[in-house]
C-alpha cells in the first residue's frame, strides 16, 4: 500500500506540520519577551502603574505562549533524528554544534530565568527581577540567532568540505555561522517576530478601545503597538527586498519559483502579480503582469535578462504553485501592515489615534496577519529550497530515515490530533485572557481582581503557593505617591 | 581508530553522560511528581505539589534537549541510528511531554477542566517515563545496524526486558518525586510522602536488582564487562555502594531527615548510571557502534568543547541560583 516515496512524503508533511506549529509560538514569544522587558523598564523608570498593569496582563499570556513554544520545540529537536536520520548523520557535524550552542547559550538562559520572571517578583528585588526578564528576552534572540544560522547554512552552505563517508566536515566556523543568507534571514525573521507581536498587541488594544475608549491600559498598548508597526513595516519590506536579492544570487531557482518564471526573459522579465502556475505545463496561466518590472526590482534595470526554470533540469525544480502563492500572501500582508502603520500615523497626527473606530477595526482585523505572513514566509523559504535539504548538495529524498510508511502515517495522525487539542486549548485560553480588559489597578481594584479570578494559590495563574499575588507584591513595594490612576495628559 | 583515553570522543561521551544524568536528576523528580499526582487530594495539596516545581521544570527539561542535541552534534551517526530504531517510544515520549508540560499553565487557566489537565499531567508523566525506560532497555538489548543506518523493524524495541526497564524507571522516578516532596513539604503531606518514599524505595531496589540481574545475560559482552578478572574488582564496587546508599536511605527516612532521602535516592540513580557505563562503554550504540566510529570530526567536537567548558559551569551556576530563589518549604510563607 505504501512505498518509500510515501514514507518520505509523510515525513516531510510531519516535519512541516510540527515546525510550522512550533514557529507560531516563537514568532509571538520573541516579540513579547522584548515587549515585557520594555514595559518593566518603563515601569521602573516612571513608576506609572499602567505599565505594571500591562506587564502583568501580558505576562500571563506570555507564560502560556512560551510553554507551548517549549513543548513543541522539544519535538523539533528530536524530529531531525526520527524523520531525517540520513540528514542528521551527514549534516550533523555542522548543524549539530550550532544547535548545541543554541541549547547552551539560549535555552538554558530562557528556562533558567523564566521561573524567576514568572514567579519571583516577591522573592528577588526589582532590579534582579528586571534582569531576569531581560535574560529571557535576550535568550529568545540568541535562540533565533543560532537556529537561523543553522537553517541558513542549509539554504546557502559555506565553510565545509565533504569526507569519505559523505559527511559535511566543518572547515571554517565563521563562514558556517555567517553564511551568505544568514544576516538577511536573521534580520527579516526577528523583525517578523516584532511585527507579529505588535499586531497582536495592537489588535487587543483596539478590541478594548472599541469597547471602552477611555481604558488607559488599552490606550497605552494601542499607541505603543501601532508605533512599532509604523516603524517596523517599512523596514521589513526593505529587508525582504534585500533578502530577495541575496536569494537571487545564491538560490536562483527559488526566486524563479516565487516570481513564477518558468521561461527565460532575455530582455526584461515581467512582474507577475497574479496567475495560476501549472507545474506540469511549465507556465503561469491567466497572468496579470507588469512588463519588465521584475527585472527592474531584481536587477535594477528594466531590460536585464532573467533566466527561468526551463534552464534547469526538471528534477531540480521546486514546486512552484506553493512557493508562488505563499510569497504573494506574505508580500500582500506586508503591504497591508504598511497601510495600517500609515493609517495609524495619520490618525495620530490628527489626534484621533484613540478615537478612530475605523482604525481600531482595521487593527483588530490585522491581529492574526503576522502569524499568517510568518508561516507563508517560511513556506516560501523551505519549499523554495526543494528538492534539497542542503541546497544543491543533499536531496530531500536522500535525507530521510529508513522508516516504514505506516509508522510515519500513524504518528502524523497522532501529532495532528494532539496539536489541535492541546494547542487549540492553549490558544483559547490566550484568547480568553485577551478578552478581559486590562484594568489599571488602584490598590482596591487589585484585590477585586483577585477575588474575581478564583485562584487562591497561584493568583495570577503563574504565582506559586508561597508567593502572594505577584503584582500586589510589587505594588506594595510601590508605596504611596505614585500614579495610581491615569494622569490628565494621557486621557 | 581507537586512540588514547582522553581524546575528544571520550570527553564528549562523558559530557553527554553528564547531561543525561543531570536530566535524570532534575526531570526525574519532576516527572515523579506527575506519577504520584493521583495520590494527592485535589485542591491545596495538589496545588502545593505542582508549585514545588513550577518555577524550575522548564530548566529541568532543557537537559533532555542538551542530551539529544549533544548526541546529534557529537555522535551524529549514533543519533541517526538510534532515533529511527526507537521511533515509536520517542514519539510517544515527545507527545507525553507536551501534555505534561502544558498542564503546568493550563490547569490554572481553566478551572472547569482542571481535573482533565491534572490527568494529562499524570498520564503524560507516566508515558514519558515509561518511554524513556523502554528506550534505554531497547538500547541495551541491542539494535540492528547495517552500514550507516538502522536495519530493524519498527516494533523491535518491544521486549520483556525493555518493558521491565520502563516500569523500573517509573518506580524510580516516583521515588525521586516522593523524596523531593519530603524535602519541600511539611505536615500531613510530608508524612504521606515519607510513607510513599519507603514503599517506593523498596520497590526501586527490587527493580534495580532485577534489571542488573538480567543485563549481563543479554549479551556476552556485558557479562565480560562486569565479571572479567580483574575488572570485577572495580565493578564490584557498584553493587557495594548501592548497598551502602540504600542503608543510608532507609535510616534517614526512619530518622525523619528532610534532605538525606532525596540525596540518597539520587545517589542510587548515579550508581545505576555508572553501572550502565560499565556495561556499554566504549559503545554508543551498544554492541554495534563505538564512540570513535560515531564521533563527529574533531573540528566539530573541538568547537563545541570550548563552548561547553565555559557555558556548562555558568548554566549550573544560574540553575543553582534559580533553585536557591525558590528554596525552602513550598507553601509556607505568607500563604493562607
Ligand atoms: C527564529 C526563531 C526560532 C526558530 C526558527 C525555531 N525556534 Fe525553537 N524556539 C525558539 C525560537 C526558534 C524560542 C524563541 O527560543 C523558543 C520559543 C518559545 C520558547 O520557549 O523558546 C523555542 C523553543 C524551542 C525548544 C525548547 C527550548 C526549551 O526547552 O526551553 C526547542 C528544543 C527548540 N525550540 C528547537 C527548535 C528546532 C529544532 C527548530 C528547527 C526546526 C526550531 N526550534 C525553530
Ligand atoms: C520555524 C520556522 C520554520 C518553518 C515554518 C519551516 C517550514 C518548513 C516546511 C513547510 C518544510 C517542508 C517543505 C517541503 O517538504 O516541501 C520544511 C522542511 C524542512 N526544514 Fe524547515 N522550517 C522552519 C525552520 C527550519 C529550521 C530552523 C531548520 C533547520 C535548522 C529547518 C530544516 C528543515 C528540514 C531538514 C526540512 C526537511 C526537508 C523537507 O521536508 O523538505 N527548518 N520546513
Ligand atoms: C512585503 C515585503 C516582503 C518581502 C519583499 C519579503 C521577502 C521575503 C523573501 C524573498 C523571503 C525568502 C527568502 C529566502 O528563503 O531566500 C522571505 C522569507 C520570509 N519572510 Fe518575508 N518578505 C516581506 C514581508 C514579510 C512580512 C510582513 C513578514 C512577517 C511579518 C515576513 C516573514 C518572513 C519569514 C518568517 C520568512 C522566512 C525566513 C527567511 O527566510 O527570512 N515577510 N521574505
Amino acid at each position: 500500500m505504501f512505498d518509500q516515496a510515501d514514507a518520505v512524503l509523510l515525513a516531510r508533511i510531519q516535519f512541516a506540520f510540527t515546525v510550522s506549529f512550533h514557529f507560531i509560538f516563537p514568532a509571538f514569544s520573541i516579540g513579547l519577551a522584548s515587549y515585557l522587558a520594555v514595559l518593566e523598564a518603563l515601569w521602573l523608570k516612571t513608576g506609572r502603574t499602567v505599565y505594571l498593569t500591562l506587564f502583568k496582563y501580558w505576562l500571563k499570556i506570555f507564560a502560556l505562549a512560551f510553554g507551548m513554544g517549549v513543548v513543541s520545540g522539544i519535538v523539533m529537536s528530536y524530529q531531525f533524528g526520527t524523520n531525517w536520520s540520513v540528514f542528521s548523520d551527514k549534516a550533523g557535524p555542522v548543524i549539530g554544534p550550532l544547535m548545541a550552542y543554541e541549547v547552551m547559550t539560549a535555552f538554558f538562559l530562557e528556562a533558567g530565568f523564566l521561573g524567576v520572571m514568572l514567579f519571583g517578583m516577591n522573592r528577588v528585588g526589582r532590579g534582579l527581577h528586571f534582569a531576569a526578564t531581560l535574560m529571557v528576552a535576550i535568550g529568545t534572540f540568541i535562540s533565533a540567532f543560532w537556529i537561523l544560522s543553522a537553517n541558513s547554512w542549509m539554504q546557502t552552505p559555506a565553510g565545509f568540505s565533504i569526507n569519505e563517508v559523505g559527511q559535511f566536515v566543518p572547515e571554517s566556523w565563521l563562514e558556517i555561522i555567517f553564511n551568505p543568507s544568514f544576516p538577511y534571514r536573521l534580520a527579516h525573521t526577528v523583525l517578523a517576530a516584532y511585527l507579529t507581536t505588535a499586531l497582536v498587541v495592537g489588535a487587543v488594544g483596539a478590541w478594548h478601545l472599541l469597547r471602552d475608549r477611555r481604558n488607559e491600559a488599552a490606550r497605552v498598548m494601542f499607541s505603543m503597538a501601532t508605533g512599532l508597526v509604523m516603524v517596523a513595516a517599512p523596514i521589513q519590506i526593505f529587508a525582504g527586498d534585500m533578502h530577495g536579492l541575496n536569494t537571487l544570487e545564491h538560490q536562483p531557482a527559488k526566486v524563479m519559483a516565487m516570481e513564477g518564471h518558468f521561461e527565460s526573459h532575455p530582455d526584461g522579465a515581467p512582474l507577475i502579480l497574479f496567475g495560476i502556475p501549472d507545474q506540469e505545463a511549465g507556465e503561469v496561466r491567466h497572468q496579470i503582469a507588469i512588463p519588465k518590472a521584475s527585472s527592474l526590482i531584481l536587477k535594477h534595470d528594466p531590460d536585464a535578462p532573467l533566466d527561468g526554470l526551463e534552464t534547469l533540469p526538471r528534477e531540480d525544480w521546486p514546486y512552484v504553485p506553493i512557493v508562488f502563492w505563499s510569497f504573494r500572501i506574505m508580500v500582500g500582508l506586508g503591504f497591508l501592515m504598511l497601510a495600517l502603520g500609515g493609517f495609524a500615523l495619520v490618525q495620530r497626527l490628527r489626534g484621533r489615534l484613540h478615537s478612530s473606530r475605523a482604525l481600531h477595526r482595521f487593527a483588530l482585523a490585522m491581529g492574526p496577519s503576522g502569524f499568517v505572513a510568518v508561516i507563508a514566509g517560511w513556506v516560501t523559504t523551505e519549499v523554495g529550497r526543494q528538492p534539497f535539504t542542503v541546497y544543491g548538495l543533499l536531496r530531500t529524498a536522500q535525507s530521510a530515515s529508513p522508516l516504514e510508511a505506516p509508522a510515519v502515517a500513524t504518528s502524523l495522525l497522532i501529532f495532528i490530533l494532539v496539536y489541535f487539542i492541546v494547542f487549540g486549548s492553549g490558544t483559547l485560553y490566550i484568547l480568553k485572557l485577551m478578552h478581559k480588559a486590562p484594568q489599571t489597578a488602584t490598590p482596591d481594584q487589585t484585590r477585586d481582581d483577585e477575588t474575581e479570578e478564583h485562584q487562591p494559590v497561584r493568583a495570577a495563574g503563574i504565582t506559586p503557593a508561597p508567593a502572594v499575588h505577584a503584582g500586589r507584591a510589587i505594588g506594595s513595594r510601590h508605596g504611596p505617591g505614585t500614579h495610581a490612576s491615569p494622569t490628565r495628559e494621557e486621557r | 581508530m581507537m586512540t588514547g583515553f582522553f581524546d575528544l570522543p571520550t570527553i564528549w561521551a562523558f559530557v553527554i553522560a553528564f547531561a543525561v544524568f543531570a536530566y535524570v536528576v532534575m526531570d526525574g523528580f519532576d516527572l515523579g511528581l506527575g506519577i504520584l499526582f493521583p495520590a494527592f487530594a485535589p485542591g491545596p495539596q495538589r496545588d502545593r505539589v505542582m508549585n514545588s516545581v513550577a518555577p524550575v521544570w522548564d530548566g529541568n527539561e532543557t537537559w533532555l534537549v542538551l542530551g539529544g542535541g549533544g548526541l546529534m552534534a557529537a555522535f551524529p551517526l549514533a543519533y541517526a541510528i538510534i532515533l529511527p530504531a526507537l521511533y515509536a517510544p520517542i514519539i510517544a515520549m515527545l507527545l507525553a511531554l507536551i501534555f505534561r508540560g502544558v498542564a503546568f499553565e493550563f490547569r490554572w487557566r481553566d478551572a472547569r477542566h482542571r481535573r482533565a489537565w491534572d490527568f494529562a499531567f499524570t498520564a503524560g508523566s507516566i508515558v514519558a517515563t515509561l518511554a524513556q525506560g523502554i528506550t534505554l532497555g531497547a538500547l541495551l538489548q541491542g539494535i540492528a545496524v547495517e552500514g550507516r543506518s538502522y536495519a530493524g523493524g519498527w516494533w523491535d524495541w518491544l521486549t520483556p526486558f525493555s518493558l521491565l526497564v520502563g516500569v523500573s524507571l517509573v518506580i524510580g522516578y516516583a521515588l525521586l518525586g516522593a523524596t523531593w516532596l519530603v524535602m519541600k513539604t511539611d505536615g500531613v503531606l510530608q508524612l504521606q510522602c515519607r510513607s510513599l518514599a519507603l514503599r517506593l524505595g523498596i520497590a526501586t531496589l527490587v527493580c534495580m536488582a532485577a534489571v542488573s540481574a538480567a543485563t549481563p545475560f543479554l549479551s556476552g559482552a556485558y557479562y565480560e564487562a562486569w565479571f572479567a578478572w580483574p575488572r570485577v574488582l572495580f565493578t564490584a564496587q557498584v553493587p557495594l555502594l548501592v548497598l551502602i546508599c540504600s542503608a543510608a536511605f532507609f535510616y534517614s527516612l526512619k530518622r525523619d531527615h528532610d534532605y538525606t532521602p532525596f540525596l540518597m535516592a539520587l545517589a542510587l540513580f548515579a550508581l545505576g548510571l555508572a553501572g550502565l557505563g560499565v556495561s556499554i562503554f566504549p559503545h554508543v550504540v551498544p554492541q554495534a557502534v563505538t564512540i570513535w566510529e560515531a564521533a563527529a570530526p574533531a573540528a566539530s567536537l573541538g568547537f563545541m568543547l570550548v563552548g561547553a567548558a565555559v557555558l556548562i559551569p555558568i548554566i549550573l551556576g544560574y540553575t543553582a541560583y534559580a533553585y536557591w530563589v525558590f528554596r525552602g518549604k513550598t507553601g509556607h510563607e505568607g500563604y493562607h
